[in-house]
Parts: structure tokens; sequence; C-alpha cells
């Protein structure tokens, strides 16, 4: 009798979490797409909550302090880990994307405080949504910066 | 020659803890006293081994010893003395170091205490605690050398690796190199050289390394088949000390993400963050389901999940966060050591879990779960919430592997996934905490807890109507204030209740009535006051979760902006450059601004952007105005150089969020004296029986 109790207990708890847990994914899920699979889907991906990474070019910075907007271009870079080691690693891949005009790019609005570390060759990870004139309209912007890339050798030199 | 020593050093230590691990099974085995001794002394001669070569590397980084591929990656010249020295753990490589020299600390001490009447624990515990040293000194010895140097050939040339990289190693790579020394180090990244990221590391590793030792004892009693509470309570302070460090750990990096990242907030649901988390949450439900073992010789099994669940999560948080939170705050480095620390986790999980199953039926409970409203069961509920946040957690951080397998469609889940998922279970959490402390062991009635609460009740009710009337008209804000005045009035009526008692009987002022009443039960009352603590942290977290306020516009010297009820009036622009030995090494830009409420000069506030040539990155500094009801909290955005223009600010108000701080450090003051040493730490286990449980119902 008393371990029914607490099996139904339990298995209430159970269910409730389970239910927390999908509800609020189905709710703030955002779908992670590079740059080349946002164009792909076309007018499709408007309108969706959206992940997006890209390399930052550094020129197309532009800060409008009146009215806090921010505009930028990405280019893109490889969502998947594996495949950025493959082409030598996240600096090599952030500052090759940015040195070459062929690849697809997206421009980029984000209202708010300019970060810190937005500058070219960082990897930008915008949460949004696209809109229909083809701008990316950011609602959230992380910033990785890794070593650049050609200064991953030490500038000065001496010998012992 | 320093950096081979170094080295050298680290590998006879490797070897040695893999003896002491070889040379305690063997003692065990043969029954050897001796060996098991021998084992021991290993294990004890790992301290000062780890110790010289850390003193070796902090040498090294103090003195500039650029050739040294950490000490360039994490120092350069311009960094004070005692950055230098905490780089120490500002990298990768050399944080393996530290938290390897912390866990020979904590495994000598362990070794040293005496043993008389747990001697068939000693072997074990040597056994676990060296395998996890063995596994560390074995990253650092073979992947992630701290003394590995760069070198250049006869011809000055530096020697790459086939991929490009360059190479690095601690001895010569090919006949006739030299050492390469570049002229300056990279240094440390600014956002880390703040005195809060100076402790926050060494507190989360001082808590994650202290809960390998609890595992241990769990391990050992496992296996030589001791399964009474003789672990638990040979252990209980070192969790509560790992406890209170870890907690601190996460304090500090919120209070550091305030006082630096410039976003007005102090935690975000990082990976990195959730990764230091969730030990903290199976090891908080651990404090609390150990309890109910002592006292009623129930929930072996799952205490034994508890601890091992914990060590998992510890190695895994290390792993997380050893280059995620210490190198820059985003970034997260790629390296060979994934797979092994997986591969360990793996292992020590499986053979952990095997164990336990194989040891199952003696740690069959000692009597049943009868009420529903009992002590142990509002425990037991208790547990299985921190185990709902800790699920909810899990999911978020793996949900887009999980996804990706499934669908093909990389999906993310954010803060807002978390402070749903969550919210109800942490409300819940509260609500425990208030009744939890009116429920007497064994067996509760709706009608006895009742009577218990209804006072607390209705002044929580009463003051909820107050705070409806002049404060607040929303809706989930009124529930968690009522649930915080909840358990705030019931905490505070056990504490006045118990001291009254004690007053009358033993004829004492107020004051020594309450004194020594902590004193005599500090574990119960100490928990109490980690209570509080917790609700008026709930006090800050709720202000600037749900009251948080910000405006921002650009204005001329003279103008001003409104936000709150407070003016913030723009006064001047400065800008100067700080040099370090001649050359320039941040350039300060700082405004002034006046703050005014309600046409009442308060004082004059200084928000700052900071710009580091080395590393040509900004960093903003807040200036905060911090009191009991809010804080004023401007940023410095943008400015024009002369100030035609002006300049553009952002500014936050956070009702209540000083709050969080008051809240830790009378955390702090609570895990002391729950943690604090009694004279008899170790006593045997007193079950609470029928008689005692009345008394406990009464008292």
């Amino acid at each position: 009798m008393q371990r029914t109790k607490f099996l139904l207990g339990g298995l209430l708890i159970l269910a409730a979490v389970v239910y927390l847990i999908a509800s609020s994914t189905q709710a703030s899920a955002e779908y992670f797409m590079t740059i080349d699979e946002l164009k792909a889907e076309g007018s499709a991906a408007v309108g969706k909550s959206l992940r997006l990474s890209g390399a930052v070019i550094g020129d197309t910075i532009q800060y409008d302090p009146q009215t806090l907007t921010l505009t930028f271009e990405v280019a893109h870079v490889p969502g998947d880990n594996n495949e950025i080691e493959a082409q030598g690693g996240l600096a090599k891949v952030l500052y090759d994307a940015v040195n070459d005009p062929t690849r697809q790019r997206v421009k980029v609005i984000y209202k708010g405080v300019k970060p810190d570390l937005l500058r070219g060759e960082a990897q930008a990870i915008m949460t949004g949504k696209m809109g229909e004139d083809g701008i990316f309209y950011a609602d959230e912007l992380l910033l990785k910066c890794p070593t650049r890339y050609e200064e991953a050798v030490p500038e000065q030199s001496a010998s012992n | 020659m320093l950096a081979e020593f170094g080295y050298g050093v680290l590998m006879v230590s490797f070897i040695v803890a893999l003896y002491s691990v070889g040379a305690a099974i063997f003692g065990v085995r043969n029954k050897s006293d001796a060996v098991i001794e021998s084992a021991r002394r290993a294990m004890l001669l790992t301290f000062p081994l780890i110790s010289l070569s850390a003193a070796t590397l902090i040498y090294l980084l103090v003195n500039n010893h650029y050739e040294v591929a950490f000490v360039y990656e994490v120092t350069s010249r311009s960094m004070p003395t005692y950055l230098k020295v905490t780089a120490w753990w500002g990298g990768q490589a050399g944080s393996l170091v530290f938290w390897s020299w912390l866990l020979s600390a904590f495994a000598s001490a362990v070794t040293l205490r005496k043993w008389d009447r747990d001697r068939e624990f000693l072997p074990w515990v040597i056994v676990v605690t060296a395998i996890t040293l063995a596994f560390f000194l074995g990253m650092v010895v073979f992947y992630e050398n701290p003394f590995a140097r760069y070198w250049q050939d006869i011809n000055g040339q530096l020697i790459t690796r086939i991929d490009g990289q360059l190479l690095t190693s601690v001895f010569t790579p090919v006949i006739g190199a030299t050492t390469f020394i570049p002229d300056d180090g990279q240094g440390l990244n600014p956002l880390l050289r703040h005195p809060g990221m100076v402790i926050h590391p060494p507190m989360l590793y001082l808590g994650f390394v202290s809960f390998v030792i609890p595992y241990a004892f769990a391990i050992a009693a496992l296996v030589t088949g001791r399964t009474d509470d003789r672990w638990i309570r040979l252990t209980r302070r070192w969790s509560l000390w790992a406890w209170l460090f870890l907690s601190f750990g996460l304090v500090l990096g919120g209070r550091w993400a305030y006082d630096v990242l410039g976003w007005g907030g102090y935690w975000g649901w990082d990976p990195v963050e959730i990764a230091a988390f969730m030990p903290w949450l199976t090891g908080t439900a651990f404090l609390h389901s150990v309890m109910i073992q002592e006292k009623r010789g129930l929930l072996k099994h799952w205490n034994m999940v508890l601890v091992i669940l914990t060590y998992a999560l510890v190695i895994f948080g290390t792993f997380l966060t050893r280059s995620g939170v210490l190198s820059s705050v985003h970034a997260f480095a790629q390296s060979a050591i994934g797979p092994l620390f997986f591969a360990f986790i793996g292992i020590t999980f499986i053979t952990s879990i095997s164990l336990l199953i194989w040891r199952w039926p003696e740690l069959r409970g000692e009597t049943e779960m009868k009420s529903m409203l009992s002590r142990e069961a509002l425990f037991l509920l208790n547990n299985l919430l921190f185990m709902s946040v800790l699920v909810v957690c899990f999911w978020g951080v793996i949900f887009p592997l999980i996804s990706e397998l499934a669908t093909g469609a990389k999906v993310t889940v954010g803060p807002p996934f978390y402070e749903r998922a969550t919210a109800p279970l942490f409300a819940a959490l509260m609500f425990l905490m208030g009744i939890a402390p009116l429920s007497a062991w064994g067996h509760s009635t709706l009608n006895t807890l009742g009577r218990a609460i209804w006072k607390s009740a209705l002044a929580a009710l009463f003051l909820t109507v107050v705070l409806f009337a002049v404060y607040t008209k929303n809706l989930i804000a009124l529930i968690a204030f009522f649930l915080i005045a909840l358990v705030l009035f019931v905490t505070m009526q056990e504490f006045w209740r118990a001291t009254r008692a004690r007053q009358r009987a033993q004829d004492e002022n107020f004051f020594t009535a309450l004194a020594r009443l902590i004193g005599r039960s500090r574990r119960r009352y100490g928990g109490y006051i980690i209570h509080i603590s917790m609700m008026l942290m709930a006090i800050g977290i709720l202000g600037i979760e749900i009251f948080q306020t910000e405006t921002q516009g650009t204005v001329a010297v003279g103008e001003s902006l409104d936000i709150s009820g407070y003016t913030v009036e723009y006064k001047e622009l400065a800008n100067w450059d700080v040099p370090v030995r001649g050359n320039p090494q941040v350039n300060y830009t700082r405004a002034a601004v006046s703050i005014f409420k309600g046409g009442v000069y308060l004082g004059e506030l200084y928000p700052r952007k900071d710009y580091y040539y080395d590393s040509q990155q900004n960093m903003t500094i807040p200036g905060n105005r911090s009191t009991l009801r809010d804080d004023l909290y401007v940023l410095l955005v943008d400015w024009q150089p002369i100030s035609a223009n002006g300049a553009t600010f952002k500014i936050y108000v956070n009702p209540l969020v000083n709050w969080l701080w008051i809240g830790s450090l009378l955390f702090l003051f609570g895990v002391i004296i729950a943690a604090w040493p009694d004279k008899d730490p170790e006593q045997e286990p007193v079950r609470v029986n029928k008689r005692a449980r009345q008394m406990s119902a009464a008292d």
C-alpha cells in the first residue's frame, strides 16, 4: 500500500519533469545553421528561431551609437568541429573565411552595446531571426576570439 | 635546465602514483601490511614531488622564461608578479598540474589520519585517489606538458611539426637545436586579470578535488563490503568543505561576471557554468540524503549512486572548465585530451556501478519509509528535485547532440530553456525548505505539519499582500516572495522556539541560549543558516531576473538620462595611457557621471572602457552604485573624441541584487558552523527510534 503510494508519487514527479523538459525544449529550441545552410533554405528560414555561426568581416563593422545599432557581415564557416579541426583549427578557418571573397555572406543587424570582443576574424554566434529583406536580426551575440592565426608564431626572436 | 627538471619530477611523481596503486592492491591480495604501508608512503611522497614541480613552473612563470610555451601563452612582461603566479592555473596544462597538486595534498592529509578502526579502507582509498592522481599526471606528462619549449635549428629557423604548427618539446628535438626565446609572452586575457578570477578557479578546483575523497571512501566501502555508514561518517566533513568551496567558486564566478563582463548579469547558463553547477547539484543532494542513512538507515544505494555521479561530474566539469573558463570566456580549445577524459569517466563510472550492483543486497535499507510527510520522505523528494534540475541541465547540454543524431538538424536550447524548466523545480525546493524542518522522522501528518506551519504561513501571506499593494503585481514574483518569506519565517521560528525552550530549561539569557543551541547541534542549525542564506540569495536573483530595467542613450556633457527614479548626468570624459616600463599598456577612457534621485545628489560614478594594447582587447568596467534596495549599473558604451556629440551609456537598475552577495557571505558562515569539527566527529550511529522521533517532533 505504502509502496504503491510512493511509486505513484515518484511517477507523478517523473511525468512532471518530462513535461517540463519537453515543453521548455519546444518553446526555446533554436536551429543551429551555417550560412551556407541558411542560404540554401532561402525564404523557408524567414521567421524561424535560429542560431547562426559565421566569421566577422572586420571592414564591415559599423556602429551607430545614437541608436545603438550594430551592423556587420559574416562569412560562412563550417559548423562541425571535426571539419574545423581538419581545416587547421578555428583560427585558420576564420582567417580563410574572411579572406575568401567567394564565400557566402550575410548581413547582420544587432541592437545594443557593441561587444568588446567584436572584431575581424572573430567567430560570431548569433541568435535571432532571418528577416524577409535577407538581413539577419540578432537578439543575442556571442563572440569567440581564438588567438589570431597570423600571430600563432611568436613575434620576436632572440637566441640563447 | 629547469624545464627538464620540472618535467622529470612530474614524471617521477606519475610513476610513484602508479606504484602506489600497484602496491596497495598487491598488499591487500597478499595481506601484507608492510606493502600497504609502502603504498601509503608513496602516496605521501607525491605531494612534495608535485610541489617541487609546481614551484619550478612558478619560477619559470615569474622569471619570464618565454621559451616555455605555457609561460609564453599565459604571461607577459607587463603583468605584475602576483598575476604571473596565478597564471599557473590560467591555462590548461598548468591547471592540470594545479589539480594534481591539490589532490595529492588532500590524499596525503587523508592517509595521515589514524586508521586504527578503519584499516581495511586504507589500501582502497589509496587505490582510488592514486588512480585519479595518476590519470591527471599522465595527462600532463604525455599530452599537456607545461614544460614544453620552442626550438630553432642551427640556422635560427623555428622548428615546426609536419602540419605547420610550432613544435614544442622538453628535450632537444634534433641535434644542434637550441631553445627559441620569444621576447615577450602573449599575456593573460585582460578579462581574467581580476581578483575574482584569481580566486574563482582555485575555489572551484578545491571543491572538485575534495569530492574525490568521499568517493574514494565509498568505493573502499563497496570493495571491502563494510557497507555500514562508517564511510559516510568519515567523509561527512570532507563533503561539507568540498561543497563550501564549490559553492563559493560558483558565486565568485558570478560576481566576476557582474563586475567585469559588463552585461548587467551574473549567470548565463553557459555550458561551462553548467558543468560546474552539475556536481554542485548532486553534491547538495548527497549532503541531504546522507542524513537519512545516518538517522534511519535508509537510501544506502542512493547515497552510493550520488557520490559516484558527483565524482563523474567533477571529472567532467574539470574537463569542460579547464580551458573554457580559464583561457578565454567562451573559447573552447579542442585537444587530444577530450577522448581520454571521456574514456576515464566511462571506465571509472562503469566500474563503480558494477561494484555497487555487486554489493546491492548488503545495502538494503534497515526500515521502510512509512509516511509520505515524514522527514525522510521529504528529504527523498528534495533529492528527486535536485536530480530533476540535474537532468534538465544535462539535457540542455547534450540536446544538440541528440537532435543531430535523431533528426540531422542541429538544435540548441538557450537560457530561456533552463529558466523555464528549472523555475518550478526551484520553487518546489523552496517549499520543501519551508516544511521539511517542521516534519518529524518516521511519521508526520498533514495535521501536525499544519499546526506547526500556520503562523509562518499566515505571516508570509500577509507580507505577500503588502508587497502586492506597494511593490509589484507580478504573479511569479509574488509566489516566489511568498515562498521566500515562508522559509524565512519557519526557519526563524525554529531558532526562536528552540532558544526559548533552552532558555527556560537552562536558565540562560537569550543570546547564550542561542549560541549554545547552535553549538550543540551544529549541523542542524548550520543547515538552517544555510537555508536562510539561500533565501537571501533568492531575493537577489529574483530582483535581477524579474525587476531589472535598462535604458540607453547618447548624451552631451551636462545632459542626463532617466531610469527608475534615478537621473544620470554626464559630466566629463578623460582618456589616458597607463604605461608599464615606458610602454603604454592600457588605455583608459573614463566618464564621470553624477547620480541624482528625486533631485538629491547621491555621488559620482566612473564607468570605464579599457583598451589593452598587447591583446588588442577592450574591457568594459561598469560604474556601480550598490544599495540594499537596488544597484545602479552604468556602462560607457561609446564616445566622441571631443565631447561635441557626447557619450553613449547603457544603464541598468538591478533591484535587490545585493542580497545575492550578502546571502553568499551568510552562506559561508552557515557552512563553517555545520562543518566545524566536533569533539568526537566519528561517533557511532544513533538511529532515531520511536521515542526519539516523538521528541524530535516536539523539540
